[in-house]
């Protein structure tokens, strides 16, 4: 048993150790300015892996600046609003969401999503928004903001399960006391509930943008797979995850499997660094607020 | 203001939001059924029965079916499942029975950070143990990859559904003189082991529809192979290269192999969530 322990520290010991071993060469070769390098040349061997680090960043804000009212409109509603016989079905509902594999996500995104963004969505985002630049250019459909709404499809589930955890257990006298003052009930869910569990609520959004920053498969499909950086929302894009995915199997020289490598290792880093940071947010409130309470 | 017209406004915002929430939340599982009715619709009006027997046919031919894919998943899960399961169930049992130590506090949390890895990256990190050494591709690389995403999964699970046995039952048995290995093999494990078994499938089911980790590990292959050291199909790889295709007859496989596929996962996860589930509550509570 606590050989098996000590397998799972070992694991996540190996994965660093086999990334940074097998990335050295970047490392050595290109140092920090392998992260602010704009040029993705594999013939030339010049590789910067800037342009994929701003379409990670770029595709997760889209998902989560998509997500989080759904999210958080999903948990308030089935915690706080909807009729008892409700509220099993729609949290089964969104858990059914996570439960889709991506390429599934993907595959639907190619045929049903990519169209309709690329005949309605993006052609209104151009009349209306047009002065943002943010959405110029011709409608591909596919591109960052596609990627970014399949992200975001995907991600809901995550932060409206865990965000419904945390307003569970805001202690229920604190809603007691809110309408005892008057309150209607949205203002006992705001002034009681959202309030208490807001430290919560932002740890689910973070561990909701920990899984759309390692998310492969759905965001390959569909985002172009271009390594520039492009002011447009509708312009193709690239991610760190879709980068390995697409050209790790034919990278042919070591010097190109290393830099690989090393996005590989920067997004192990960082969704690590995300997740428990989130983690530790979530845990504020599912643990803290009953002992504080107590204390009181 | 008269303070009837501060009340009226404070129900309205009140109706408002709720409203605002009722309505997102349709939206959301309304985005569940659009996505549910068209892979529905899609993927059983492409699913035959060459499509479960046969091997893929050459770009332009008519037929052909994902049989070889689909042997190839199960043998990528099996290998996963093997070598995974085991030391998930027994790193769960470690953090639950006797982890009120430093160790069993690291171990729970570094199960928490693996799970958390992207599928992507433990691809690479299979890459790295398994496919160089072997200087190819194969189905073992696949397993390897798929094993350690299970191994938090089942270690999470195993120690929640042992920490729902009671207290009493362990202290019986170990008033009945026997050991402590013993009591947590034959008495707290077998009380729990419904719940681990759940535990065990929805892990299976999550790792089932994984592609990320098999790209460069199991690789895919459209021939039929039984043989685990070398390349191998795989069904969510396999949906993944039609998906991609220029083909239509491809992209019509593609939603039959979507379909299989979520049935799987998804009959899996209800199955089992409304039958073991209860059941396993419903004893230990």
């Amino acid at each position: 048993m606590r050989l098996a322990a000590l397998v799972v520290l070992g694991i996540v010991g190996l994965i660093l150790i086999e990334l940074m071993q097998r990335s050295s060469l970047a490392w050595q070769k290109f140092g920090f300015q392998f992260f602010f390098g704009n040029d993705w040349n594999p013939v030339s061997g010049i590789f910067g892996a800037l342009p994929f680090i701003y379409g990670t960043l770029v595709s997760s804000l889209i998902a989560l600046i998509i997500a989080v009212p759904l999210a958080i409109a999903v948990a308030v509603f089935v915690t706080e609003m909807c009729p008892r016989p409700l509220r099993k079905p729609i949290s089964y509902a969104t858990e059914l969401l996570a439960a889709i594999p991506s390429v599934i996500y993907g595959l639907w995104a190619i045929f049903i999503l990519v169209p309709l963004m690329r005949v309605y969505v993006e052609p209104w985002f151009m009349k209306h928004f047009s002065w943002t630049g943010l959405f110029a250019g011709p409608p591909y459909g596919i591109g960052m903001l596609a990627a970014g709404t399949v992200l975001a499809i995907m991600i809901i589930p995550i932060i409206s399960s865990i965000s419904r955890e945390v307003l569970s257990v805001v202690p229920q006298h604190q809603r007691e006391a809110a309408l005892a003052l008057g309150a209607t009930r949205w203002e006992m869910i705001r002034v009681a509930v959202l309030r208490n569990a807001r430290a919560g609520i932002v740890g689910a959004i973070i561990l909701g943008l920990g899984r759309a920053l390692g998310e492969t498969m759905a965001v390959t499909m569909v985002i172009g797979n271009r390594p520039e950086i492009a002011k447009s929302l509708l312009a193709p894009g690239y991610t760190m995850a879709s980068v390995i995915a697409n050209e790790f199997a034919e990278a042919t020289d070591d010097l190109y499997l290393s830099a690989l490598m090393e996005i590989g290792l920067a997004l192990f880093l960082v969704t690590i660094i995300v997740n428990i940071f989130a983690g530790l947010m979530v845990w504020t409130v599912t643990r803290g607020t009953p002992v504080r309470t107590h204390a009181q | 203001m008269p303070s009837n017209v501060v009340k009226l406004r404070r129900q309205l915002v009140d109706y408002f939001f709720t409203g605002l929430a009722a309505s997102l939340s349709v939206l959301v599982v309304g985005a569940l059924v659009a996505i549910f009715a068209y892979l529905v619709l899609r993927g059983a009006g492409s699913l035959n029965w060459s499509f479960l027997t046969q091997t893929p046919k050459p770009v332009g031919e008519a037929g052909g079916g994902m049989a070889n894919a689909l042997i190839g998943s199960v043998m990528i899960l099996l290998i996963g499942s093997l070598l995974g399961v085991p030391i998930g169930i027994a790193a769960g049992v470690y953090v639950a029975e006797f982890g009120r130590n430093r160790l069993g506090k690291l171990v729970r949390f570094t199960a928490d950070v693996l799970n958390g890895v992207p599928s992507i990256v433990i691809g690479l990190v299979a890459y790295g143990l398994v496919v160089i050494p072997q200087k190819h591709f194969s189905a073992l690389a696949g397993g390897v990859a798929l094993a350690i995403m299970m191994i938090p999964t089942v270690s999470r699970a195993t120690e929640e559904m042992l920490l729902l046995v009671p207290q009493a039952v362990r202290e019986a048995a170990l008033g009945l003189g026997i050991p402590q290995w013993r009591t947590t093999i034959s008495i707290t494990l077998a009380t729990a082991r419904a719940g681990i078994i759940t535990g065990v499938m929805l892990a299976f089911a999550r790792v089932a529809g994984e592609t990320a980790p098999l790209m460069f590990t199991a690789f895919g292959n459209q021939f039929w192979s039984l043989n685990p050291s070398q390349p191998i199909a795989a069904l969510p790889l396999q949906i993944f290269s039609y998906a991609i295709s220029p083909f239509d007859e491809w992209h019509r496989q593609a939603w039959a192999g979507a379909l299989v596929l979520v049935i799987l996962i998804v009959g899996t996860t209800t199955l089992l969530r409304f039958v073991f589930l209860r059941r396993m509550l419903g004893g230990a509570g």
